[in-house]
Formats: structure tokens, sequence, C-alpha cells
């Protein structure tokens, strides 16, 4: 009796010292769908993660944790977290979006941000997302320029609207400089593996693809690349300018390090809510990678001032005239694109062949 | 939809290509199995060998040096996992787990410093007139030392097992270690061995991922493909030529259904992707039919008072 008395007065001491340790310092948790050292999306959530412990040093403690699966092992990994003291959840892929808001819903006090996601069912979910498709605009005007073959390979995780939206403003920019260019679309349901990245990027170069665009996560398609030789290559999330200058000419880039620190400053100050954020080149989340001397002076300089114009808003990267695949209109002439269709964008513009899988 | 942009050479040639990780990794597992191991820690031993391979490539500038280290890194990798389960009886299952556990956490670990280095290539052998023989030249006589050596590794195996001594000795050790401790085998020893042959089987599959199939290093790179590999061996009911028969496959629907997928066939692409999954399990669930049955003692632990 005496002991477990002990034990229970113990246990309460150590709760209010811990408790009173987590008043001083916010705890930030990341959660991550492949690894740290990817070279691609997850990279660049774990850069900005170290940029929010570089600017609030021991104010902030952060923990991540790396290669978590979309679907139920996520919720695990959350609810794990959350017990464990977390103040501010990252899920850094779309598929978290169900797991976050269930976890969301057990612990109100704690808030969440989920990345490329449009659930917000409880008032303590937030979601935010870069406009990546400003960032291929840029990358399929230099694509369009670039293929002498006039395929473009695209390798493509899972059929979202976040995928679809890159297809179609990928296919709209390169199609407008060069009419001729046909898109291969190659589905590979993954995020991030290597190997099969690579698969897919030979068999696009074999079946004569020379330029190869991808929306996953790995350096892969740059090595099967620089393997085939003559191919181009762009980076996709971080830099990949280990594969620079060819084939890799130029990049689209995440910056998530102000959002990172501007959230976590908001949950400190207790100013923190619920929003939905979709930022682009204006306010600094993407970024286009350098523009390696493989392309054309003048094909990067009118890249450049594509880029500038996506930035102060003077160009949409889905101005009209577009048509849908099947021919009926979608934009007419100067019209652009509204957020609520682009956010859920399920279908392919005209010229585009294939089917989007559903 | 334009099949013509297919090319059947090309593809058989890449089928061999994807085939031979699982390959490897399988038949060294197929051969602990049969010793009476279950080692799930294929992936963790894959992607040691991945990055042992590597490194050690790049530095010595070697790429069959590159695969001599892997098969090392994923020997001495085993060996832990030998230690945990024959000598202080733990858990198969518990162990192989944790095994692919610290095989990810290390690997990354090694790894750091070779992120976006290009390896040296291992050159495709030469075959003089063979290679020139229309179709059968290029599909053939047209790949590196290291997938033949997957080929001659499951024959090898097969005939080690079917007709020598050591064979007989490996499936008594695992059909019923009982028995063949009371014959006077060193069912602890013959297992280790095996469970180190698994192990370099496998990290040399992995550095078939990192030198030849990818050519590069990144963290995590196997992807689940040591998993796969188990799968295959309990479908290919522990026999050596399903087990090729199945990477085969697998590898080659995978490739297969890529190149589908670029010609723009019109089967949803639903069905493609999980289609290499569905056809090997298919295949292999009807081969096994004959009802061949899993070694005897297969998970179970020994010690000699029991």
């Amino acid at each position: 009796m005496r002991i477990t008395t002990l034990l229970a007065s113990a246990a309460i001491a150590l709760g209010l010292v811990t408790a009173a340790v987590a008043e001083d310092t916010t705890k930030v948790g990341f959660v991550y769908v492949g690894p740290v050292g990817d070279g691609g999306w997850t990279f660049t959530h774990d850069q900005a993660r170290q940029a929010v412990e570089a600017e609030f040093g021991d104010a902030v403690e952060t923990v991540f944790v790396e290669s978590v699966a979309e679907g139920p092992d996520a919720e695990r990994v959350l609810t794990q977290m959350a017990l464990d003291g977390a103040d501010l959840i990252f899920t850094t892929s779309f598929g978290y979006m169900d797991a976050t808001n269930n976890v969301a819903a057990k612990f109100p006090d704690v808030k969440f941000e989920h990345a490329t996601g449009y659930k917000r069912l409880h008032p303590n979910v937030s979601t935010y997302s870069a406009r990546f498709y400003e960032g291929r605009a840029v990358q399929g005007h230099i694509a369009g320029n670039m293929t002498e073959s006039n395929i473009i390979g695209y390798i493509a995780s899972y059929p979202i609207p976040e995928v679809i939206r890159g297809i179609n403003s990928a296919y709209l920019h390169a199609s407008k400089v060069n009419p001729d260019v046909e898109f291969k679309i190659i589905w590979v349901y993954t995020w991030f593996d290597p190997a099969k990245e690579a698969d897919a990027a030979k068999t696009l170069i074999d079946q004569g693809a020379d330029v190869i665009l991808q929306h996953t996560d790995s350096t892969a398609p740059h090595a099967a690349a620089q393997e085939a030789g003559n191919v181009v290559t762009f980076g996709q999330a971080s830099d990949m300018s280990a594969y620079a200058p060819f084939p890799r000419v130029s990049a689209i880039l995440d910056e998530w390090g102000d959002y990172y620190i501007a959230r976590t400053r908001a949950v400190m100050d207790g100013t923190w809510e619920s929003v939905d954020t979709w930022h682009g080149i204006g306010d600094g989340m993407v970024g286009i990678g350098e523009i390696t001397d493989a392309v054309p002076a003048n094909v990067a300089e009118e890249a450049m001032a594509m880029k500038a114009a996506l930035a102060d808003g003077s160009y949409h990267a889905f101005t009209g005239p577009i048509n849908k695949q099947d021919g009926s209109a979608w934009l007419a002439e100067g019209e652009v694109a509204d957020d609520g269709t682009l956010a859920g964008m399920n279908f392919y513009v005209e010229g585009i062949t294939g089917e989007i899988p559903q | 939809m334009d099949l013509s942009v297919i090319n059947p050479i090309l593809l058989i040639a890449a089928l061999m290509s994807a085939a031979t990780p699982i390959l490897l990794a399988a038949t060294g597992e197929l051969v602990v199995e049969r010793a009476g191991v279950l080692n799930l820690g294929v992936e963790g031993m894959m992607i040691v060998g991945a990055i042992c391979g590597f490194a050690i490539a790049v530095e010595s500038g070697s790429p069959l040096f590159g695969f001599f280290a892997a098969a090392v890194g994923g020997a001495l990798l085993s060996l832990l996992f030998a230690f945990l389960t024959q000598v202080t009886l733990a858990n198969q299952v518990a162990s192989g787990l944790a095994l692919t556990l610290f095989g990810l956490g290390l690997s990354a670990l090694i790894g750091q410093s070779y992120v976006g280095i290009k390896p040296p290539r291992l050159p495709d052998l030469n075959f003089g007139l063979l290679g020139d023989v229309p179709i059968i030249g290029p599909v053939l006589f047209s790949h590196n030392l290291i997938l033949y050596f997957g080929l001659a590794l499951v024959a090898a195996v097969w005939a080690m097992l079917k007709y020598t001594r050591v064979g007989l000795v490996l499936r008594a050790v695992g059909e019923n270690h009982d028995a063949a401790h009371a014959l006077g085998y060193k069912v602890v020893r013959i297992r280790t061995l095996a469970i180190m042959f698994g192990g370099a089987c496998a990290g040399m599959g992995g550095a078939y991922i990192s030198l030849i199939r990818v050519p590069q290093w990144t963290e995590g790179m196997t992807a689940g493909v040591g998993w796969i590999a188990l799968a295959l061996v309990v479908f290919a009911s522990w026999k050596p030529w399903r087990v090729l028969l199945g990477a085969y496959l697998f590898g080659g629907i995978t490739q297969l259904q890529l190149n589908l997928q670029g010609a723009g066939v019109a089967i949803p692409v639903e069905y493609l992707a999980m289609s290499p999954y569905v056809i090997t399990i298919v295949v292999l669930v009807i081969l096994s039919a004959d009802k061949s049955a899993a070694p005897g003692s297969l998970g179970r632990t020994f010690h000699a008072s029991n």
C-alpha cells in the first residue's frame, strides 16, 4: 500500500515536472511520406523543419517520423505524436488527409497542418499547399523547346488534382511553343520508389521520349536519363543539382520554411487559426531552380520572364482559351481558372491523350 | 494506342534486369527457410548491401568489388540475426523485423556522403559472335555478369538441395531439427551458415539496384523489394526454379505494364498497376497445387536441450 502511494505521488510529481517543461518549449511534429534523404519532396520539408529550429532555437523542439505509409499507419503515428505532447503537427502528404482529420477530432488542443489536402473538418486543422502548377508552366515552356522527338515523358504518381494540374499546366505551355508535342504519361502509384521510377523513365526513353518530367520524389529518373545520354530532366521539389547542368536543366523548388516558421510563431503567440493557404511563386513558396547553359539563352530568358509574370500576377498559368480533353469549352478567351476548379481538377485539357485513372 | 512503340527485345532485356534483385534475394532466403529459419530481415540486408556495394564500388572504382562488398555487408548484418535467433534464442519474427529497421537506419547513416554520386558502370559481357545473333543475341547475350550469376545461383542452389549431401543435411535440419541433432548434425552451425548465405545474396540483390538498375544511392531505395522476395519464396513453395519463374513473371509484368501505359493501351491503369502481383500469385498458387509444404521446423526455435 505504502509503496503504491509512493509510486503514485512520484508519478504525479514527474507529470508536473514534464508539464512545466512542456510550458516552455513548443513541440512541433512532422510526418513524412519518404525518407529525409530522398533528395526531393521529403528532403525539402525536412529542410524547412531545420529552418524552424534555427529560427526559434531552444524555444521550439521538433520531432519527425519518416517513411510513414499513407493510411491507417499514419493515424497511429499521429496519435502517438499528439500523446507525446506535440503542439503543432505538419502532415506532409496528400494521403494523410483522413488520418489528420480523424486524429484532430481526438486532440482538439493540438493544431494540425495538412499539406496539399482540402479537408478541414475541425477548427484545429489547416491545409496548405503550393501552386506547383506555376512552376510546371515554366517547366513546360522549357520542355516544349528542348524536345526534338516531340515526345515528352511524364512520370505521374497518383491521380489526384495536384498531379493532374501539373500535367495540364506543363502540357499547355509545352504545346504553346511546340504544337506537335505529345505527352506519354505513366502512373507509377507511388511517391517514392527509385527502382520503379527508374524503370518508368527507361520505358519512356525506350518509347522515344527525350524529355522526362516527374511528379515523384527521388532522383532516380535523372540517373536513368544520364545513362541514356541525350535526355532532359527537371528537378522535382528540391534542386537535384547533382545532375546539373545536364540532364537536369532546371527545377521546381518547394520552399516551405517561411510558412512553417510563421505557423509555429502563430501557435506560440496563440494566434493560430484554421486557414487554407495556397501560395505560389509570388509568395515565395514555389521557386524555379537555376536554368543551366544546356538551355538556349533565349528560351531561358522567356522562362524567367514567365516566372516574373506569374509572380506579379500579370499572367495566370491557366488563361483561356482552353478546352477540356473532350473538346468542350472550359475557359473562354482571356478568362482565368478559379481556385475551386483548380483545387478539384479531374480532367485533362485538350490535346492530351489517354485517360485519367479513376 | 500504338503497340509498335514497344520493342519486345528491349522489353525482355529490361525484364531480366528488373527481376534480378528479387531473384538474388529470394534465392538466398529460400536456402535460409529450407534450413528452418524465417528471416524477415531481407529488406534490411538488401538496403545495407545496396549502400555497402555502392560505397565500395565508388571508393575502389570497381563495381565487381562493390558486389563482393555488398555480399560481405549483407552477410555481416545477417550474422546479427543469427546471433539473436541461434545463440540467444530470440523470436525469429521479431528479430527479422528488427533487422529490417536496423538495416534501413544503418544504411541511411553510411550513405549520407554518397548522395548524388555516379557509381562506376559494370560493363555488359561480350559474347563475341553470339551477341550478333538476331533477337537471341540482344535478349540473352547482352547482360552484365551479375545477372548471369543470379541464374547460375538458382541452378546451383537447386542442384545443391537435390543432389548433394550438404543439401540433404540442410533439408534435414529444416524439416526436423531435433532428429538432425540426434543424428549428430550441428544444427546451430548449419543454420548460421545458411543465414549468412541468405544475407550475402540479399546484399548482392540490393547492390544490383544501387549499382545497375538505378545507378545512384538514395535512402530507402529498395522500397519494399525485400518483402516481395519473401512472399515469392512462399508462393514458390520453397523450390528454386519456381522462384526464378516468379521473379521473371513479376519483373516481366511490371515492365510490360509500364510499356503498355506508355503506349496508351485502353486498359484501366489500376488493373495494369496491380497485374504483376495478381498474375504472379495466381500462377504460383496454381503450380503449388502439388501440396508442397513448408519446411517442418520453419520458424521454430532450436535448443539442444529440448
